[in-house]
């Protein structure tokens, strides 16, 4: 009998395991200053296919996300972020494209950032 | 003893341990110095954990490892969040907004404002430009506008009249807070009806508007948002008395009910009872009148569940007396002793406004309006009666959501309309009811960068409209930064309300004729226009100030249109158009920041509005080919207090405007066929002692221009040529007013 259980529950958690939900939510931390980053940044997100919502916050630099689990990740949504400038904790921008926003964005830079403080 | 001092010492410390606190101290900059900053508010974001800085910028807040992000905020200055990663002490300088003017340009709020990112030609005016023009009602709200043209009905009520895009107010969709509300009986004197502290802002669009609030609309969109209960001052009193014998008063009073409601009463009441006749044709240069006008909303908002609701009712009782100063209303009424006129308005609104927000997918959301007016007036005008009761029921759903991700959003719903009418027209009855249900969708796409659009169709069933669809488009382009190009076309469909849209030729001798009998509105056919528009905004530096400037064209074509023909000497005809009817209209309107807390705008308009009557093809009567327009605005640097001034000055011009009628008759009532042009400069100075108490005193009119004899035939009232609708320009000459504002919070 406690076998049965066991097994019957660990198929549920299996379920529930690869039930991916069509609405994932995620919040994440993506570096960057202004107006100029939220429209790049949310634009990068929610290009990255699967992603239905994109909402930054300048000053808390949240990323809040909904995204289709079925479709995508949060690397892949990360890596499209990174692809147009932005650090996340998890991938960084390359130099070469970080290079190119705009230089009100470089959030990179000290100067930078205290000037939007 | 020694061990009691220990426990002691260990509870304190443990004590200290589960109560840490950071502690800092805000200040701000001033003459490069850093100055204690009283009174600004510390938490911790997403909490409820909170400080208030003391006199010398101190403060005290809880603090744990788990709260990282300390917003420090204070009215006047840019919220800053902290990012804090132990519970050192802290050290922060605030930015005062004032100070970012220097910084960035748009960092100060404008009081009116195009957007670069809208697709439609939308523009949005604040409360402080609605401020501009210290009186009084919805009416007056535009004068400061270029967009909209504001001018006298009729010689002797008194009443504003509205255009856009050379057409008059019937065309343009007129909505509180989404919900149509001045059209009907109300299309005369409806915008007098809304007192001017009662708006929050108002966002007024060009062209063909959106399908969301129904299909009549054909110049364009006016949407008027009231107050919200849980912003506004919890007591706001409004008192002005002006030269030309107005006299207003305006309360607010707001308060919270429990947790999720809110309520405000907004009581308005205005008077004139004193007599004028500077122009000495023995008619009032303005009406007596008296408006009591009272509102009361109520909020319902539930941030977890993402409810939000509103709930008015609204009383109206307006009476306006007007005609010879010798009239006795009581005497006089239905004799040719002497010309008089009343119109008694009794209004009564009710309305629910219920919103959601689906919280985990916020893109789905809802709402749903339904609205109930009874409106009733009774009139005359000389021998002229004329009595109309509107009943209307108004419901719209609306559902919103995406397709796929947020760049693609729709909007669908379902609405119904019924109206119903009683007229008496002089001595004939018309009774009508209309009732029309419909459906729409408009789709929206968005690329989060260079373009947006907006396309809508709506079908609808209209008992005397018949079945038909109303496609409207609106797209924005920006090719390089700053820059906003935009297109727009769409269709409107309406009923001709003839009578109460024209009440003003009731007070002439003008006889009232309809031509056509086969349509199913008095005879006549629907009203159907197409409206397409192009524009162009570009934002600028100049000598390191900003400004922008936009350019505009717009083309109304009506398929059918009633013509309302004042052509024929003593008579006022309306029929069907036969032939073509349009408006252009052109616009060149800049707006510029010379020096800082200086703005300025200037604007000027063409029309060309020409319709064909049974005369031919004419210049649509009283409609200027030119406008020019001017406003500046400055304002004094506040003080410590937030004292300070603010000046305002408005100059208006138009141009030669044409007469109705054949020349030879214009030259027998001493009338050329054009009216010279007019020029008018209106000026207000407010001097604001603090963010409680406000004092402005302003002049109409400066330079006293006057319309000589504005009423045709007034020493013969009764006889053939009497007319008081040949008016261009102002009658009263200069007025000078002063008022108060005192809000509590």
């Amino acid at each position: 009998m406690k076998k049965v259980i066991l097994i019957v529950s660990f198929l549920f958690i299996g379920l529930t395991g690869f039930a991916q939900n069509k609405n994932a939510k995620a919040t994440i931390e993506v570096d960057g200053v202004c107006g100029m980053c939220k429209e790049r940044i949310e634009k990068a997100s929610i290009q990255a296919k699967g992603v239905k919502s994109a909402i930054w916050n300048v000053h808390t630099h949240e990323l809040n996300l909904i995204y289709n689990a079925k479709k995508t990740n949060l690397t892949k949504i990360q890596q499209s972020i990174a692809d147009s400038g932005h650090d996340t904790k998890a991938i960084k921008a390359k130099d070469e494209v970080y290079d190119k926003i705009d230089p009100c964005c470089k959030y990179r830079d000290p100067k930078v950032v205290a000037d939007h403080h | 003893m020694k061990k009691i001092l220990f426990i002691l010492l260990f509870t304190v410390s443990v004590f200290g341990f589960s109560q840490e606190k950071l502690t800092g101290i805000i200040t701000e900059i001033v003459d490069d110095k850093e100055v204690p900053l009283g009174g600004a508010n510390v938490f911790w974001l997403d909490t409820s954990i909170g400080a208030v800085t003391d006199f010398d910028g101190n403060f005290e807040i809880d603090y744990s490892p788990d709260y990282k992000k300390l917003v420090v905020s204070y009215v006047g200055y840019k919220t800053d969040t902290l990012t804090v990663n132990s519970a050192k002490h802290i050290k922060h300088s605030l930015v005062s907004t004032a100070n970012l003017d220097e910084v960035t340009v748009t960092a100060r709020q404008k009081a009116t404002a195009r957007s670069f990112i809208e697709p439609a030609n939308v523009l949005n005016v604040s409360s402080e430009e609605l401020l501009k023009a210290a009186c009084c009602n919805l009416a007056e709200s535009f004068e400061t506008n270029p967009s909209i043209d504001v001018n006298f009905a009729d010689a002797i009520s008194g009443t504003r009249q509205i255009k856009m895009l050379g057409l008059t107010s019937p065309y343009i969709l007129i909505t509180t807070e989404n919900i149509p509300s001045i059209r009907g009986a109300s299309q005369a004197y409806g915008l007098s009806f809304t007192p001017g502290t009662w708006v929050e802002s108002i966002q007024i669009t060009k062209g063909a508007g959106s399908v969301t609030n129904g299909f009549e609309s054909i110049a364009g969109q006016i949407n008027a948002e009231l107050q919200k209960p849980s912003m506004d001052d919890k007591l706001f009193v409004n008192a002005y008395g002006a030269g030309n014998g107005r006299l207003e008063l305006n309360t607010h009073l707001n308060t919270k009910v429990g947790e999720k409601w809110n309520t405000g009463l907004y009581i308005h009441g205005n008077m004139r009872e004193t007599e004028f006749d500077k122009n000495d044709d023995s008619f009032l240069d303005a009406p007596l009148m008296k408006q009591v006008n009272v509102m009361n909303r109520w909020q319902y908002t539930d941030t977890e569940r993402g409810y939000v609701g509103f709930f008015n009712i609204r009383y109206l009782n307006d009476e306006k007396q007007t005609g010879q100063v010798n009239f006795d209303k009581e005497i006089d009424r239905g004799t040719t002793n002497a010309w008089g006129s009343q119109i008694n308005t009794e209004r009564f609104d009710v309305s629910s406004k219920f919103g959601f927000v689906n919280p985990d997918l916020p893109w789905r959301t809802g709402g749903i309006q339904l609205a109930y007016s009874h409106h009733n007036q009774e009139s005359y005008f000389g021998l002229n009666d004329y009595n109309i009761t509107h009943n209307s029921l108004y419901a719209n759903f609306q559902y919103n959501s995406i397709i796929g991700d947020s760049r693609h959003k729709i909007k669908m719903g379902i609405s119904a309309a019924y109206d119903s009418y009683k007229e008496l027209v002089i001595t004939q009855d018309f009774n009508r009811i209309e009732n029309s249900g419909g459906a729409f969708v408009e789709y929206n796409f968005d690329n989060l960068g260079n373009l947006n659009f907006t396309a809508g169709l709506r079908g609808d069933i209209h008992n005397r409209l018949g079945a038909f669809i109303t496609p409207r488009f609106h797209l924005r382009y920006t090719p390089w930064e700053r820059s906003a190009f935009r297109v727009s076309a769409g269709r409107g469909k309406r009923s001709a309300n003839i009578f109460a849209e024209n009440q003003q030729f009731f007070a002439s001798s003008r006889e009232f004729n309809i031509l056509n009998n086969d349509g199913k509105i008095y005879g006549l056919d629907p009203e159907i226009a197409w409206n397409y528009g192009v524009s162009y905004m570009q934002g600028f530096n100049l000598f390191g100030r900003g400004g922008d400037i936009t350019v505009d064209f717009y083309r109304t074509d009506f398929e059918n249109q009633i013509v309302v023909d004042r052509e024929t000497p003593n008579e006022i005809n309306f029929y069907n158009l036969e032939g073509e009817s349009f408006s252009n209209n052109y616009q060149v309107e800049l707006n510029y920041n010379p020096f800082q807390r200086f703005d300025m705008r200037l604007a000027y308009k063409y029309y060309d509005v020409e319709t064909t009557y049974l005369s031919g093809k004419k210049q649509n009567a009283l409609t200027p080919n030119h406008r020019f327009f001017v406003n500046t605005a400055y304002e004094t640097f506040p003080t410590a207090k937030g004292g300070h001034w603010k000046f305002d000055a408005t100059y208006n011009y138009l141009g030669e405007q044409r007469f109705a009628g054949t020349k030879s008759y214009l030259n027998t009532i001493g009338l050329s066929e054009f009216s010279p042009s007019v020029s008018t400069l209106n000026a207000q100075v407010t001097k604001v002692f603090s963010s409680n108490f406000e004092i402005y005193v302003g002049g109409e009119n400066i330079t006293n221009v006057k319309q000589d004899n504005p009423i045709v035939g007034s020493d013969n009232p009764f006889g053939s040529n009497f007319d008081t609708t040949y008016v261009y320009g102002p009658i009263f000459g200069s007025s000078y007013y002063a008022g108060i504002r005192y809000r509590l919070n």
